[in-house]
């Protein structure tokens, strides 16, 4: 028996979100939320480990009140209960408030073997929220897994990847373990599944059900140490933008000859 | 604590068996740049083992003090003893700035140093500015590289990781003097058990000066072969999209992309491939990208210097045979 948490985040959808260049604004209302592409991968593996070997797995999210949507679709896909994070007490939080508050959820909700992250999340791309709450939490980590090679109630054995080398790590439960894309292909939620989680009931906590275990000041904008200046969102950089369109032999030759130009082909290279 | 209470400027100096990696000397040369600016001392933390020449390379590279923990412990990344002991040396210390390199390994131990410390922390910067106040004005991207943005740290020491390969070292000057502070490490329980490791040889593709990158265009592994001799002709390497990875025609350590390496070279050439926006996100701040597509509407091509409408499979030996006529 294993019980599992996995923290999700809903983003926007990273195909469809407008920028807003001008007003260095990001409209959110341009695409629906989804559970960040990494925390699906996350989630099937705290999924898998919970077929292998029994248990539970409960996903909790911080955000609007819409993301309880995201909370409802982790049901779908497999987990058994979900937590929402929810008020304006949480809101504006950086990461290190970010992982505070759902490091004090995790202590909130008790006893738990194993916690699952995803790598990092497509809008904030720090990766930053799941070391941290290992911290708040005094268990180990170990980032970027992306294989799971054994596991029992009281270890786990991970392939762990750091660039070019690649490390076996075995670690006692509890820990807490960020994955990357490559460690599992994420199941579709069926239809049945669906319906299921439709109906099923989701946790709202305010920072007051938190009080007890947390300093509610630590938590959203007030307790977070990084504040944002500004956002610029770039034009297209200037680049050339020279297409050729003639035949093979001509346009290679005229990129080399643009290349040679540059000293990147010949004898200036 | 007040702020005003920390100073200085202070580099992890990342380590691989016994190597200092190079985004710790870039560290150090724009850690030199900044604290040059507000008068201040830029200082480094080694942990290793037996790397006292190492230790002294930190010095020709901009370090003024390098503080060294050696034991054979700390040979390897063990996360635990990492966090501890850098944390015990930052509330000694008391820099007001700590600098970590964007590595898996930088971006993994960060984090836990800056929970540890009760400090605000900055990932993957890709430039840092001083503000008015002598603060740190941390700039990186989000929204999957759409956006960049501007962030400030109320705590200290404020802590960022930046990225690899975008700041600039400064020639290795070895008259340069400085002090390396031998410090004892504690070493805890490190929980975490290495029980093998291997490191894969071959392409480094982040550090290569040239890369040439295929996508679903190419139609078969066999194919790649084309761009290999374009690579060659070229002086660099291979790369490839996500798709041909999970086609499993490439090893992930070829992969350019938001999920896979980003990359800087001198010269980017894309084969076969649309510009996805996580594919753009990885290889956008190359110096000069070359983009070949039979489609002429592509993205790829609108953040491409030149672009070759066509056919792959007659473009690619063409260029290559051009490359080789000019070597």
């Amino acid at each position: 028996m294993i019980d599992i948490i996995v923290p999700i985040k809903q983003v926007p959808d990273m195909e469809r979100v407008k920028f807003d260049t001008e007003a260095g604004r990001i409209d959110r209302s341009s695409a629906a939320g989804e559970i960040n592409p990494f925390d699906l991968n996350a989630l099937e593996t705290a999924v898998q480990l919970k077929e292998k070997l029994g248990g539970s797995v409960t996903t909790i999210s911080m955000g609007p009140p819409q993301a309880e949507s995201s909370v409802r679709d982790s049901l779908a896909r497999g987990a058994d209960r979900g937590i929402l994070l929810v008020g304006k007490e949480f809101a504006g939080a950086d990461t290190w408030a970010t992982s505070y508050a759902l490091a004090s959820a995790i202590k909130k909700l008790g006893r738990f073997d194993l916690i699952v992250c995803g790598e990092k999340t497509v809008d904030g791309d720090t990766g930053q929220v799941g070391p941290e709450i290992a911290e708040w939490l005094g268990i180990p980590h170990i980032a970027y897994v992306s294989q799971v090679r054994e596991a029992s109630d009281c270890a786990i054995t991970v392939l762990c990847e750091m660039e070019s080398d690649r490390y076996g790590i075995e670690s006692p439960l509890p820990t807490l373990l960020t994955v990357t894309k490559d460690i599992n292909a994420p199941r579709l939620p069926t239809f049945a599944d669906k319906m299921k989680a439709r109906k099923a009931s989701i946790e709202t906590w305010g920072a007051a059900e938190l009080a007890d275990v947390a300093d509610v000041a630590s938590f959203g904008l007030k307790g977070s140490p990084t504040r944002l200046n500004k956002v610029i969102i770039p034009s297209e950089e200037g680049r050339k933008g020279e297409v050729f369109r003639g035949s093979p032999e001509d346009a290679a030759e005229k990129v080399a000859d643009a290349l040679q130009a540059l000293g990147m082909l010949g004898s200036a290279k | 604590m007040n702020n005003e209470d920390y100073r200085g400027l202070m580099v992890f100096a990342e380590q691989r068996a016994g190597k200092i990696h190079p985004v710790s000397y870039e560290l150090l040369g724009k850690g030199t740049e900044i604290a040059q600016r507000l008068g201040i001392e830029v200082s480094a933390v080694l942990l290793g083992s037996a790397m006292g020449d190492e230790a002294r390379e930190l010095i020709y590279y901009g370090a003024q003090k390098v503080y060294y923990f050696d034991n054979p412990v700390l040979r390897d990344f063990d996360l635990l003893n990492y966090k501890h002991n850098i944390a015990r040396l930052v509330n000694e210390v008391k820099p007001e700035t700590l600098l970590i390199g964007a590595t898996h390994l930088g971006r993994s131990l960060a984090p836990r140093i800056a929970a540890a410390i009760h400090t605000g922390l900055t990932a993957d910067c890709t430039s840092l500015e001083v503000g008015d106040e002598g603060n740190l004005i941390q700039i990186r991207p989000a929204f999957s590289g759409n956006i960049f943005a501007h962030i400030r740290t109320t705590t200290r020491p404020q802590m960022a990781t930046v990225r690899y390969k975008v700041m600039q070292k400064l020639p290795r000057d070895v008259s340069k003097t400085g002090q390396i502070i031998r410090k004892e490490p504690e070493i805890i329980d490190s929980v975490l058990k290495i029980v093998d490791k291997q490191t894969l040889g071959g392409v480094n593709i982040a550090e290569a000066d040239v890369v040439v990158c295929g996508g679903r265009g190419v139609k078969s592994a066999a194919d790649f072969s084309l761009l290999d001799d374009l690579a060659t002709a070229l002086g660099g390497v291979v790369g490839c999209t996500r798709p041909v990875v999970d086609d499993g025609w490439m090893g992930r350590e070829h992969q350019v992309g938001f999920s896979g390496n980003t990359v800087k070279p001198k010269l980017y050439v894309a084969v076969g491939l649309s510009g996805s926006p996580q594919h753009l996100a990885g290889m956008r701040d190359s110096d000069v990208i070359v983009a070949i597509n039979a489609d002429p509407s592509a993205p790829i091509f609108k953040v491409a210097d030149y672009g070759i409408v066509g056919d792959l499979y007659e473009v690619v030996p063409r260029l290559t045979a051009e490359a080789r006529k000019r070597s």
